[in-house]
């Protein structure tokens, strides 16, 4: 399929979304940093409109060296999307759940030429 | 890339929240449904959820007790920002949206502009529109908590006051809407006059005891109640549900962890003294639906109980089978939340419980767990037959419903 537009980089923020049409199928894209993700809106877990879900940071439990808990915090690196439906939560970066390797999103390819954010499919 | 022309379109709703319409936050289901023809099956939906308490100025002009009906109405109209009159509630209730990951599970403030219908009723279509239901059965949410109660006589009120409003208010506005009547269970001869009032009023195809509570279920107290409903031909519905102040669930620090247990848990202890009382035996044309505790624990279950059986008989005298034996063919079993993560245990549980006659489809629309009719339809190891009965024809069968919808 050809290259489709979806944008300027200039009109996405930092960890921001946006959530499109292309032919039928939806796509959400993100971009965190100076990169950008393309993922199909369909979760792996039963089908829910995951990239119209919110953001996110990964959570992380705060362990001592003696292996005591501290509670959770979130980790500024990592950034989830959460699917609305039931929660799952996945990677932005590598469409990964955090808890399973068995569960990923579906990616879509994205280039960023002069300026512009192009899906292909 | 020179020669690309196309843009891509921006999809309407960008991110869901609490104020998107249920039938977009569900329009993947309906996508689903249409693309594998549901509208020609029949799908009823055993157990799903509103929230009573948005209406609870409505619910508690239904009291019958002239004092406490005047004190709840003055409490609903005159306090602002405290919980509702008379519900007990449990503290997990307020986790349940995951810290506002599932916006659907925190409110639905979405926008209704019907006015000749309730909201719920509103809310209820939509749902039913997205899931491709014919039927739902509709349950409250705090009220689950009332067997926990300390006034007994609250649950009493507030059971007798819900089953008028639901079935006055909420049931006519759509033909298929159902309901099962809450049971004030923790006061039986209460529960007794409750069946005999709403056994036949319209739209009630059976009745609900919420199961978080400590009152044995085979106390001879309830016995002229199972006489009354199995009269009836109604099914009897145990609702799970959680109890954190429950000394060793307490020791859960996650709704994870309690949640997980919990809804299992009071739907096990109840079970155990169900059969081991010999209450199928007791009453054979009682029919028992065990809800919201997903299946996992049935086969477990199942599994100790004919272990121990064998060695202490002299203990559950009432009995001429297995344990098992009951728990797959006088009970059934809403399959809500389907555990799936390892199918061979899936396929195994289902044959264990008879899942092509004793299975039923349950969304628990709109919590946070909720299954579509997927969940069934996708399973590789179900026939079309299997599935059409899960889906719905099981459910026409056990609650006398319409094999055609409504
Ligand atoms: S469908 Fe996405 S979390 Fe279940």
């Amino acid at each position: 399929m050809e290259p489709v537009r979806v944008g300027a980089v200039d009109e996405f923020g930092d960890r921001t979304k946006r959530v499109v049409f292309i032919g039928h199928e939806e796509i959400g894209v993100f971009r965190l940093g100076d990169e950008f993700f393309a993922w199909r809106n369909k979760c792996p877990h039963q089908g829910g409109p995951v990239c119209q879900g919110r953001l996110y940071q990964l959570v992380r439990e705060n362990l001592d060296a003696d292996m005591k808990s501290h509670g959770r915090v979130y980790d500024d690196e990592k950034l989830n999307i959460v699917c609305p439906w039931h929660g799952l939560e996945f990677d932005i970066r590598t469409g990964q759940h955090p808890g399973t390797s068995d569960l990923a999103l579906e990616p879509a390819t994205v280039q960023v030429q002069a300026g512009e954010i192009y899906v292909l499919l | 890339m020179d020669a690309v022309v196309h843009n891509a379109k921006h999809h309407p709703i960008q991110e869901m929240d609490t104020t998107t319409d249920s039938r977009d936050y569900l329009g993947h289901a309906r996508r689903d449904a249409e693309s594998k023809g549901y509208d020609d099956w029949l799908i009823v939906d055993i157990d799903a959820h509103h929230v009573e308490s948005v209406s609870w100025s409505e619910v508690t002009s239904y009291i019958e007790d002239p004092v406490v009906r005047h004190q709840a109405m003055m409490y609903q109209k005159e306090r602002i920002g405290a919980p509702p009159y008379g519900l007990n509630g449990d503290l997990g209730l307020r986790y349940q949206d995951v810290g506002g990951r599932i916006p659907h599970q925190s409110s639905q403030r979405e926008k209704i502009e019907e006015i000749d219908v309730h909201r719920d009723v509103v809310l209820t279509r939509r749902a039913m529109h997205g899931l491709a239901l014919d039927y739902m059965v509709l349950f409250p949410t705090p009220m689950l908590f009332l067997g926990m109660h300390p006034q007994t006589d609250m649950e009493v009120f507030l059971c007798n006051a819900y089953n008028r409003w639901l079935t006055e208010r909420i049931v006519p506005g759509e033909p298929g809407i159902v309901s099962l009547a809450v049971l004030p269970f923790n006061t039986p001869d209460e529960a007794l006059k409750t069946v005999e009032k709403m056994a036949t009023v319209d739209g009630v195809i059976g009745f609900c005891v919420t199961s978080t509570r400590y009152k044995p279920v085979h106390s001879n107290e309830y016995m002229k109640l199972y006489r009354t409903i199995e009269e009836t031909g109604k099914p009897i519905a145990f609702h799970a549900g959680y109890h954190w102040q429950d000394p060793s669930l307490a020791t859960c620090n996650t709704f994870l962890g309690m949640h997980a247990l919990g809804f299992a848990w009071c739907n096990i202890v109840h079970m155990t003294n169900w059969i081991l009382n010999g209450i199928p035996e007791r009453f054979p044309q009682l029919k028992s639906l065990w809800v919201e505790s997903g299946l996992s624990w049935v086969p477990f279950l199942m599994q100790r109980l004919d272990d121990q059986y064998l060695m202490r008989q002299s203990e559950a005298p009432l009995l001429k089978r297995m344990p098992s034996e009951y728990m797959a063919k006088n009970c059934w079993y809403p399959c809500q939340p389907m555990e799936k993560s390892n199918i061979k245990g899936v396929e195994c549980t289902f044959e264990m419980i008879n899942a092509h006659s004793q299975l039923l489809y349950a969304s628990d629309w709109p919590h946070f767990d909720f299954d579509t009719p997927s969940v069934i339809y996708d399973l590789p190891f179900l026939d079309e037959k299997a599935k059409r009965n899960i889906l719905g024809l099981n459910a026409a069968r056990l609650f006398g419903l319409n094999e055609n919808g409504p």
